[in-house]
């Protein structure tokens, strides 16, 4: 909504995710049947959905995490089933993540762990790797004397800053984000919300969120698609989604937490 | 960005002389994958003579952070000899990305300053000398908080958590029944076999039952069994309180007015003392059974003669000898193990500093007891 272009995302955008009919299970149930979603590039799309319909699993699925028991993933155009060893990686290194508590190395310091994908997949020299590492840990919004500290050290907003940095380490094309501002003030949560809408700028970013913030909906998604009954029950703009007649969307987007957003 | 594949054309550089100055282009891919070589073509490629220097970017393919600071880079370098610089020719997207990058990385990080040797070296003993105090202190403040919470049980005003203890004897005493007993058991052949081989050479056979009762019930029985206990629950001890403490479990309980002494240690300390005396007993009986089958197979001393000798040579004072070290050991196992889990900090890696530190201090200090009792014993003349 904020950016106008990526409000027409759908129509003659092309996919950088798509998956059709997915199935994931655990023990007999399926947790997502026959699920399809598509992410357009460019764009910043909100996964919502009551607890335990699966907006986790569905962002550990496309990242390959989950074993799919049917459907299909395609990455950039690219079915994952049918690429090479030698392609997914090439996939995987233009994916970033988010994890929901950061999952930052806890016995490396934060340069270091932002330099890990760099050193891993690259031969760069050492130098030039701490620096880029640097420029991600200050494009992430840390001042450069948390480089020399270790995940133990740092706050909660600090963890998740720290994290962006690494997922965005290897200029990826899309980062997938599970709940960034879960445990955030609201003066932290809205400026790593400024944040995600800078980078998507400057960086060209596509953003799969996963999140229960109902400020960051209205305010940087341009997208949201509700979870439940194992598939996408509807998607659209915040203020589409206000309208829609199912009740659990009802109870959503018009409950008392949503009533005083301003939309813009 | 990102349209086109990864590993993509690789980045270059034109030059050429302008009226106003001197201009590079670039062209090709300025990425992860290619500025590896191009951040060194770029500052070699105009050597600063003052003036201006155009930058330009009409040709370039794809450029992404790393490219950009490649180019940032240069561009201070340039800046910092005197030298104009102008970027022309950019796409609107480069240009933001180097509008991003341009304020960044601004101050270089500040370098730890190196000791000399002898410097880290002289702080590094006073460091390991301090933190041996420390480590004494830590574990004689967990014996006095034991004590206690042992004597308040005693007298009802605090709560032994049954269940835990319980749990904790089963984990360590019956599940480390078979690879004890069978350790002793090999210990009891080897002992047996190699007393029986010199002993021969004496005529002395038989007297490999007084080597075996003895060295294994007063001594070897018990010291192994610790070192196995320490191994084995100790290390386990250590990780469960480690882990505990760092997700902050620890912080939770003494928050709720519950003692980590008490819920914690206590419950692991007691099972340790039940267990070893229990483990030191079925190692001493699985070594005697190891010699048992050596002395009648290998060396042929019949079954009547050895249980005739062991009689005579184990007294009760050997066994009870033996057995009056265990529960110290015990201690000592536990109190190591959940000190050195209290010690762990934030990060897996001093998760498992301590685990090991645990097990080498754990075995260190059950030999230096062994040796102490020892030197006890015979001053006492038992």
């Amino acid at each position: 909504m904020s950016d106008p272009a990526a409000q027409q995302a759908g129509n003659g955008r092309d996919a950088v995710i798509s998956a059709r009919g997915l199935q994931v299970g655990f023990g007999g149930k399926f947790i997502l049947d026959g699920l399809d979603i598509d992410v357009w590039r460019g764009e910043i799309l909100g996964v919502v959905g009551g607890s335990g319909t699966g907006k986790s699993v569905l962002l550990r699925t496309i990242i390959g995490l989950n074993h799919r028991q049917g459907g299909t993933v395609a990455l950039f155009g690219q079915d994952i089933d049918a690429a090479s060893q030698q392609e997914r990686v090439q996939i995987g290194r233009r994916l970033g993540v988010l994890f929901q508590q950061g999952a930052l190395f806890s016995s490396l310091t934060v340069l270091e762990n932002v330099a890990v994908p760099m050193r891993e997949h690259l031969h760069l020299p050492s130098e030039l790797v701490d620096e880029l590492a640097r420029l991600k840990i200050e494009l992430a919004g840390l001042p450069s004397d948390a480089c020399g500290k270790y995940p133990s050290e740092l706050s909660g907003g600090m963890i998740k800053r720290a994290s962006l940095a690494r997922a965005l380490a290897l200029d990826p094309d899309v980062v997938f984000l599970d709940e960034p501002t879960a445990g955030l003030d609201p003066i932290g949560a809205a400026e790593f919300d400024q944040l995600i809408l800078k980078l998507r700028e400057t960086l060209g970013l596509t953003v799969f969120m996963v999140t229960h913030d109902l400020d960051s909906l209205v305010e940087i998604t341009d997208r949201i698609a509700v979870l439940g009954n194992k598939k996408v029950l509807v998607d659209g703009t915040f203020k589409e989604l206000k309208s829609v007649d199912h009740p659990w969307v009802d109870a959503y987007f018009n409950g008392p937490r949503a009533e005083h957003l301003i939309l813009k | 960005m990102g349209a086109a594949s990864v590993s993509g054309e690789h980045a270059g550089i034109g030059e050429r002389a302008d009226a106003d100055g001197h201009a590079i282009s670039l062209t090709g891919d300025w990425t992860l994958d290619t500025v590896g070589s191009a951040a060194d073509m770029l500052a070699k490629a105009y050597l600063p003579q003052g003036g201006v220097l155009v930058i330009d970017g009409a040709s370039i393919g794809r450029l992404d952070t790393a490219g950009a600071w490649v180019v940032e880079k240069a561009r201070r370098q340039f800046v910092a000899s005197g030298v104009t610089v102008r970027f022309e020719g950019f796409p609107p997207s480069a240009r933001t990305l180097l509008a991003a990058v341009e304020p960044l990385a601004e101050k270089p990080l500040p370098v730890p300053a190196k000791e000399l040797p002898l410097k880290w070296l002289l702080s590094r003993v006073g460091q390991e000398t301090a933190e041996l105090v420390v480590d004494a202190v830590a574990i004689l403040a967990m014996l006095g908080e034991v004590i206690v919470s042992f004597a308040g049980m005693l007298t009802f005003r605090r709560r032994m958590r049954w269940p835990a203890l319980f749990s904790h004897v089963g984990r360590t005493s019956m599940q480390a029944v078979p690879i004890i007993g069978l350790m002793s058991f090999l210990i009891g052949m080897i002992i047996s076999q190699q007393g029986g081989f010199y002993l021969h050479t004496y005529g002395a056979d038989v007297l490999v039952v007084d080597l075996v009762g003895v060295l294994t019930c007063r001594e070897i029985g018990v010291l192994l069994t610790a070192i196995m206990v320490a191994g084995r629950s100790g290390s386990a001890f250590t990780a469960e309180i480690g882990s505990m403490k760092m997700r902050e479990e620890i912080d939770a309980m003494s928050v709720l007015g519950l003692s980590p002494v008490d819920v914690l240690v206590l419950p692991r300390l007691t099972a340790l003392a039940i267990a070893l005396p229990i483990l030191t007993l079925v190692a001493d009986l699985s070594a005697m059974a190891g010699a048992w089958v050596v002395a009648l197979f290998y060396i042929g001393i019949p079954t009547d003669v050895f249980i005739e000798r062991l009689h005579v040579s184990l007294t009760v004072t050997q066994v009870m000898i033996g057995f009056t070290k265990a529960p110290f050991m015990a201690a000592i196992i536990g109190l190591v193990a959940c000190s050195e889990g209290m010690k762990v900090k934030g990060s897996a890696e001093s998760l498992g500093e301590h685990t090991t530190a645990s097990v080498v201090k754990a075995i260190f200090m059950v030999v230096v007891t062994d040796g102490v009792f020892a030197i006890a014993f015979a001053t006492l003349g038992i």
